[in-house]
């Protein structure tokens, strides 16, 4: 059935192919420097003048996500995600800590892959950003006016949620799949029990449109594959979601070679608007699972719930809302184009970059031209749902942005280069070498309705000569590439932190003036707050002392405690009464097992402490905060158990 | 008084009532790490942040130099100001529509005195935050003062600190200047009837 005759053209390719693998390990790369003359005025941010663009990239196995300026490529912050954070007192402090909750326990890290803005009517509208997790299958929520993380919820049935958490046309849901396919609901059974045993989801999470709360709304029970990434449609394919799968052979050892023995495999086209009606006609079972959900509340404090159950719809319960079409060969990316009419497959082990045709593919649901059917999901014929195949187009492509001027850019890991073609013709106009072996790419709103064009940044695995050398690890490298003529342009090259799997960029000026400066004081509803220096106390219930304690230029309110007992629980509830820009204060005290506090204005943090040993103990702000910040401190008094001391503290008359 | 004095008294004595919202004086410092500046306005009846936590930042950074807090509620001042220029606008209405002149000329006397008490008294009030410091002052310049100017500008260690009046204060003067206009054509008026007077007399 295939399309693909094997040739001697082909075999030639093939051999390259395999030269080219083992050549590319120990060939030191005799490519030019890159960049042209006029590439430093273009990088150039002048001091005291803003980037153009926001870019968030995932951190990969750093699981946080990080927010460089295009196109200086300046690193202006690491929001924390899905790993603790001891800087920021991330998973440290008592408000935060609950958002590292999952049905395994704490969970203090975890793989984070695919950022994911918001849309309205398919354009990019800043208000929140989406991350997956991918080791503890999580989706994250990021508030995009604070730059902190404000949700994260788990996956049940999912091993590995790589397909995630790309965002619907109007930020209905965010999608997440099973990456690996495992016996779901789990159970004891052999490995070698794959093909009868081991089976993958599809998943759903609604996005509330005020709050942007989100919860399950629902699973699709999907053949024993590996679930690898989505895009959903946009436009005419608004309502479908399309999905890569590979090891369609169902290989369950050495993947490497077990999996790509097919000729193709599938995208599968989810029709979620026809799957959400039937989980209302109550066609859905309600498997049992636990999985958490944690969040962020008005008064800055996280909060973690366990809930239990989620909507599972069966393809043979719901006819229509899955097809599979077959995609060359162990697809990795599958993208959709602004017109949303136009489904390219980043066919990793193939020859060409295949392009399915939404409207195609309607066509050939209504005219059922299946050609078989795989556990009640249809699988439509090749030819009846292709477009084109864009020729040439590199070894290993994986990934496809888009312009605003009907071009695509693919990512192609193995010859390291990207490759721009035309949707008109399906014809390489442009190629440029990248250093080295890029993954994803992306193109300012380059999966929106209207890119904004302009460059198209290259996620680099491998650095090697590109900077400086740091030691045996070093840092990925992004590039930056002009699109703007007809021939692409490296800028710059950037150093990355983690693995920038994948990244969006948004206009500066659609969120650069909704950023919040300050907490309001008057505001402030954590349950520990002190709102004056006059309010600051020790409180001492039984073995547990809570310490109220007020912090602003250049003094702590209480300064000198007494009365503490070895063994107690202390809690220091700090909070920062500035209200001016950019004044946080930090607290640490010796013997902490946590982190510092980094509280900011207006804002109460606490972490507790639990002294084991007498004595007097210094505390003091760890952020520089003011000319005075090295007389910013003070003593805890420590006595043993039972002394008798009295609690005592001074405040300010 | 002729009809367009009386009634050009009458739009100066009401464009007072603008007072009570807009503020009267601004006092702005300025230093790199504020890009935006900080400022105090100070009104009729009170004395507020340019940014709302302005006055809160400015005490902060004044106790550095052990100026005082500026505490609104401790400022008479801004007690009794509502008065005088409720009185102020009273009279001038009262002169306007009675059209008698000495009314007119007392009105502008009484508005000069209080404008030029008030500044001596702003003058007076920045004399004494600037001048009486906690001698614990954590940061001590031996003979260094910090009265904000008068009325321009002037460099005060870090900052540099304005001192203008704002839209009210603005009113303020256009209003006495109105006042002061008005005043001398009346007396013009007077003065030529008085120089034709005795040729009247003598008809």
């Amino acid at each position: 059935m295939s399309r693909f005759p094997i040739g001697p053209h082909s075999i030639g390719r093939i051999c390259l192919f395999a030269a080219l693998l083992i050549a590319s390990g120990c060939a030191k790369s005799a490519a030019p420097v890159g960049g042209t003359g006029d590439a430093a005025s273009k990088v150039y941010v002048a001091p005291g003048q803003y980037d153009e663009f926001y870019m968030f990239a995932s951190g990969g196995y750093s699981g946080q996500v990080s927010v460089y300026g295009l196109p200086s490529g300046r690193l202006l912050r690491v929001i924390p995600v899905f790993s603790q954070d001891p800087e920021k007192a991330y998973g440290y402090s008592e408000q935060s800590k609950p958002m590292f909750n999952t049905s395994y326990g704490f969970v203090p890290w975890d793989d984070a892959h695919h950022p994911s803005l918001s849309k309205t009517d398919g354009m990019n509208d800043g208000r929140w950003l989406f991350i997956n997790g991918n080791n503890t299958p999580r989706v994250a929520r990021i508030d995009l006016a604070e730059m902190n993380t404000k949700e994260i919820i788990e996956i049940p049935n999912a091993a590995g949620n790589h397909a995630s958490p790309f965002v619907t046309q109007g930020t209905e849901y965010v999608v997440t799949a099973t990456r690996f396919s495992v016996p779901t609901p789990q159970k004891d059974v052999p490995i070698s029990t794959y093909k009868e045993n081991f089976s993958g989801q599809i998943g759903f999470v609604a996005v509330d449109p005020t709050t942007g709360k989100m919860s399950l709304a629902f699973q699709i029970h999907m053949p024993g594959y590996d679930y690898d990434l989505a895009r959903p449609g946009k436009g005419p394919s608004h309502g479908w979601a399309f999905f890569t799968t590979y090891n369609s052979e169902q290989a369950n050892t050495l993947l490497e070679r077990n999996a790509s023995q097919n000729d193709k495999d599938f995208i599968a086209a989810v029709n979620w608007k026809q799957a959400e009606q039937c989980v209302a006609q109550g066609k859905a079972k309600t498997w049992p699972t636990r999985y958490a959900h944690n969040w962020v509340d008005e008064a800055d404090v996280a909060h973690s719930e366990m809930l239990t159950g989620e909507k599972v719809l069966e393809p043979a319960d719901c006819p229509g809302i899955v097809y599979f079409l077959p995609t060359p060969k162990s697809p990795h990316g599958v993208d959709v184009d602004p017109t949303g009419e136009y489904i390219v497959g980043g066919g990793k082990l193939a020859t060409v970059i295949p392009v399915h045709s939404f409207s195609k593919m309607q066509k050939a649901i209504a005219e059922k031209a299946f050609e078989k059917e795989i556990g009640g999901i249809p699988v439509l014929k090749y030819e009846a749902v292709n477009y084109c195949e864009v020729a040439n187009p590199g070894l290993g492509p994986l990934h496809d942005e888009f312009d605003d001027k009907g071009n695509v850019y693919t990512s192609v890991f193995i010859s390291s280069e990207i490759v721009k073609w035309n949707l008109k013709d399906c014809k390489v106009v442009d190629r440029i070498p990248v250093y080295y072996s890029i993954g994803h790419l992306l193109v300012p709103g380059g999966d929106t309705r209207k890119p904004d064009g302009k460059y198209v940044i290259a996620l680099n695995k491998i650095t090697k000569d590109r900077y400086l050398p740091t030691g045996p690890e070093l840092a990925q490298s992004a590039q930056l590439i002009d699109i703007t003529g007809d021939k692409m342009k490296l800028l710059l090259d950037f150093p990355t932190i983690g693995e920038p799997h994948y990244a969006q960029a948004i206009l500066a000026s659609a969120i650069k003036d909704k950023q919040i400066r300050t907490f309001a004081l008057a505001g402030n509803k954590d349950p520990f707050v002190t709102r004056t220096e006059k309010d600051a106390r020790v409180e001492r219930k039984g073995n547990v002392v809570h310490i109220y304690m007020t912090a602003i230029r250049s003094h702590f309110v209480p300064d000198n405690i007494e009365g503490i007992q070895v063994g107690d629980s202390v809690y220091w509830h700090v909070t920062n009464l500035e209200q001016d820009w950019d004044v946080p204060h930090g607290f640490a005290v010796t013997g902490a097992n946590t982190s510092e506090l980094l509280v900011m204005p207006g804002q109460t943090r606490t972490i507790a402490w639990v002294p084991d040993r007498a004595g007097v103990y210094p505390f003091y702000c760890t952020d520089f905060c003011s000319a005075l910040h090295q007389e910013m401190q003070g003593y805890i008094r420590i006595s043993p158990k039972g002394a008798g001391v009295q609690i005592s503290y001074n405040t300010p008359k | 008084m002729s009809r367009s004095s009386r009634l050009w008294l009458a739009v100066a004595a009401l464009s007072l009532a603008l007072v009570y919202w807009l503020p009267l004086w601004h006092v702005g410092l300025k230093a790199p790490q504020y890009p935006e500046g900080l400022g105090l306005y100070i009104g009729i009846n009170r004395i507020v942040g340019e940014q709302p936590q302005d006055l809160e930042s400015i005490n902060g950074l004044n106790h550095y130099i052990g100026m005082k807090r500026i505490t609104p509620a401790d400022i008479p001042e801004l007690r009794f100001m509502p008065w005088l220029v409720a009185g102020l606008i009273g009279l001038g209405l009262v002169a306007a529509l009675s059209g008698r002149r000495p009314l007119l000329y007392a009105w502008v006397v009484l508005f000069a005195a209080g404008a030029g008490a008030g500044l001596a008294d702003f003058y007076r009030w920045g004399y004494d935050y600037g001048h009486n410091l906690d001698p614990q002052a954590i940061i001590k310049i031996p003979g260094m003062s910090y009265q904000p100017p008068l009325l321009g500008s002037k460099q005060l260690l870090n900052f540099h600190a304005t001192s203008w009046p704002a839209a009210g204060g603005w009113i303020l003067i256009a209003a006495l200047g109105i006042g002061v206009v008005l005043s001398a054509r009346e007396l013009r008026k007077t003065r030529s009837i008085l120089a034709t007077a005795p040729s009247l007399l003598a008809a």
